[in-house]
């Protein structure tokens, strides 16, 4: 089966968020693979592992990002590919990012795809569903669950809470939940093994795309750090009476109740 | 300059969803004095139109259609083209919920347009359309415009004033027949494990139990207490992993963020990652029993003890409070 991965360089999630000359500071922070890819990365090498098949990871971004492919590597896919664009656009957008997968994705017939529901940076979840929407294929989000018998398909969605048991057919495209599965580490031999995986870079020009189809259709005009909060109170004195205090200040405070 | 704006609502069971009209709020905005078209996808939903009317809405298109009585991403979007083929409108605003989640980006793939998801507020300043929405899970926020194309959102759910309802109100509603075929994701099931409280996203209260809940058990004064204030229940991703709960439950950096007007962390350290699922919150009452716990940071009012004496203790007193008032 040949299994593409979609993923994301982001902050840790350990990191605070400061601002120098109105963008996020990326000093010494600590990036990761965005959580929600990295159990599409999990899931797909155990697919891989029990049907055969390879695993290709891809993203969109810049040189750094390599740390975070050879990561994935380390887990156990076995190709990745960086769309570095970092030289000609600037400024990409979610249509940005989709175009260029999409357009990497159309010639490699992948069975199935893989992407996070949402990346803890940006936050839109777009990328997934509309790649999949550039390839013509259906695509299912949120999922927690996947069973493949041949071609056909069945998932279990993550609907707020509800599930819903889903049925549908190869070629496919989801977008992994927190529950799919658990990501495993990599391991010491995993590493010394990405070493010498194929890890491809991709430009513009190979994609057969000019800058204007790939321009962005939104612009962040200004990043803020919301105000900080201060500390409240600590109530005091007996338990009842803190709960009679907690319940009048919510009360006429926060005119709740 | 003024727009036609298309509110698209989400129905649930027999109802509208309450962000429904926040986006038909929303599309006020987003339209400048132009028109806003309530657009309500479902089964035996025609009878709900008049609700998006009284919210603001100065039109509604229907699509009714069985097919269209269970959401898919195929189904819906079929049904919501159908709707933007006859309108041209040029802008569109929708719930960011599952649905609207699902929705959004594959028709703004389809019309090669801009999308703003996650807005958690929108103003009109120097002649654009601002969006402003949480980056980095909350911990920043960016405002955003759209350059190309149409004006394309999705809106958090409880953060766009609902407009005053006004029965008074009346417009036209319309029906538009959409072929909806050729569904390549089938529904089989659908498994309740959310119905039996208020859900998360759209609650306006949450009372949230972290490891400090010691157990699944322990969630039941949690449970009674949401249940009185009429909220729901969350979790921290520690009670999570510790199997007190449903990874459905957990908020934070990975799982919900979520913005009610009142939140009640119970036994919840308050990690840099829970944080950013719920410091937005318009109220933060921490109770816990280290008094060092980081989640006193954040909270307005706090409580330094047991939670399974200060719990009970709290629902008591909100009954009194309500039989009361």
């Amino acid at each position: 089966m040949n299994i593409i991965v979609i993923l994301k360089r982001t902050f840790d999630t350990e990191e605070k968020i400061t601002l120098s000359n109105g963008q996020i500071n990326e000093d010494g922070a600590e990036f990761i693979i965005n959580p929600y890819d990295e159990y599409g990365i999990e899931e797909a090498i155990q697919i891989r592992d029990k049907v055969g098949g390879e695993v290709t990871v891809v993203t969109v971004g810049s040189e750094e990002s390599e740390k975070e492919l050879r990561t994935a590597l380390a887990m156990g896919a076995d190709k990745a590919v960086l769309i570095n664009i970092e030289e000609e656009v600037s400024d990409g957008d979610q249509f940005t990012t989709a175009r260029l997968l999409a357009e990497f994705l159309q010639d490699k017939n992948p069975d199935l795809l893989f992407s996070g529901n949402v990346a803890i940076d940006g936050g839109s979840g777009q990328v997934g569903p509309r790649v999949a929407d550039l390839l013509g294929i259906p695509f299912v989000s949120t999922i927690t669950k996947l069973d493949i018998n041949g071609q056909k398909v069945t998932v279990v969605r993550d609907v707020e809470g509800d599930s819903e048991v889903i049925e549908t057919t190869l070629p496919l495209l989801v977008t992994c939940q927190q529950g799919l599965n658990e990501p495993r580490y990599p391991s010491l031999p995993g590493i010394m093994k990405a070493k010498r995986k194929p890890l491809d870079e991709i430009l513009l020009d190979d994609l057969d795309l000019e800058i204007d189809d790939v321009k962005a259709k939104t612009k962040t005009i200004e990043i803020f750090l919301p105000p900080k909060k201060e500390a409240g109170v600590v109530l005091e004195g007996e338990l009842a009476d803190q709960v009679k205090e907690l319940v009048s200040l919510l009360h006429t405070e926060a005119k709740f109740l | 300059m003024s727009r036609k704006v298309l509110a698209v609502a989400e129905v649930r069971e027999t109802s509208l969803r309450n962000v429904s009209f926040e986006a038909v709020a929303a599309a006020k905005t987003m339209a400048e004095g132009g028109e806003v078209v309530g657009v309500i996808l479902g089964a035996n939903i025609v009878g709900l139109a008049n609700d998006m009317i009284h919210h603001g809405a100065d039109r509604v298109i229907v699509v009714d259609n069985e097919r269209l009585k269970q959401y898919t991403s195929d189904g819906f979007s079929q049904a919501l083209l159908a709707v933007i083929d006859e309108e041209k409108p040029e802008g569109i605003v929708m719930g960011h919920t599952a649905l609207g989640k699902d929705l959004s980006p594959k028709i703004a793939s389809r019309l090669q347009s801009g999308l703003i998801s996650d807005v958690t507020d929108i103003e009109c300043a120097g002649g654009n359309i601002v969006f402003t929405r949480p980056i980095y899970s909350g911990k920043a926020f960016e405002k955003k415009i759209i350059t190309d194309g149409l004006v394309f959102a999705t809106v958090r759910p409880n953060n766009i004033s609902i407009l005053e309802k006004d029965e008074s109100r009346s417009g036209d509603v319309s029906s538009i027949t959409a072929e909806i075929k050729d569904l390549r994701a089938i529904v089989k099931e659908v498994v309740r494990k959310a119905a039996e409280g208020v859900d998360l996203s759209e609650a306006k209260v949450i009372v949230a139990g972290g490891r400090g809940v010691k157990s699944a058990e322990g969630f039941e004064p949690l449970k009674q207490l949401a249940d009185v204030l009429g909220g729901a229940v969350g979790a921290s991703r520690g009670a999570c992993d510790a199997g007190y709960c449903d990874y459905s439950l957990q908020i934070g950096q990975t799982g919900k963020v979520v913005t009610p007007d009142l939140y009640i962390a119970c036994g919840i350290s308050g990690a840099i990652q829970h944080l950013a699922g719920m410091s937005n919150s318009k109220f933060i009452v921490a109770i816990n029993k280290d008094p060092e716990a980081n989640i006193f940071k954040v909270a307005d009012y706090g409580i330094v003890g047991d939670l399974f004496e200060v719990v009970p203790l709290l629902t008591e007193e909100c009954k009194k409070l309500k039989i009361r008032t």
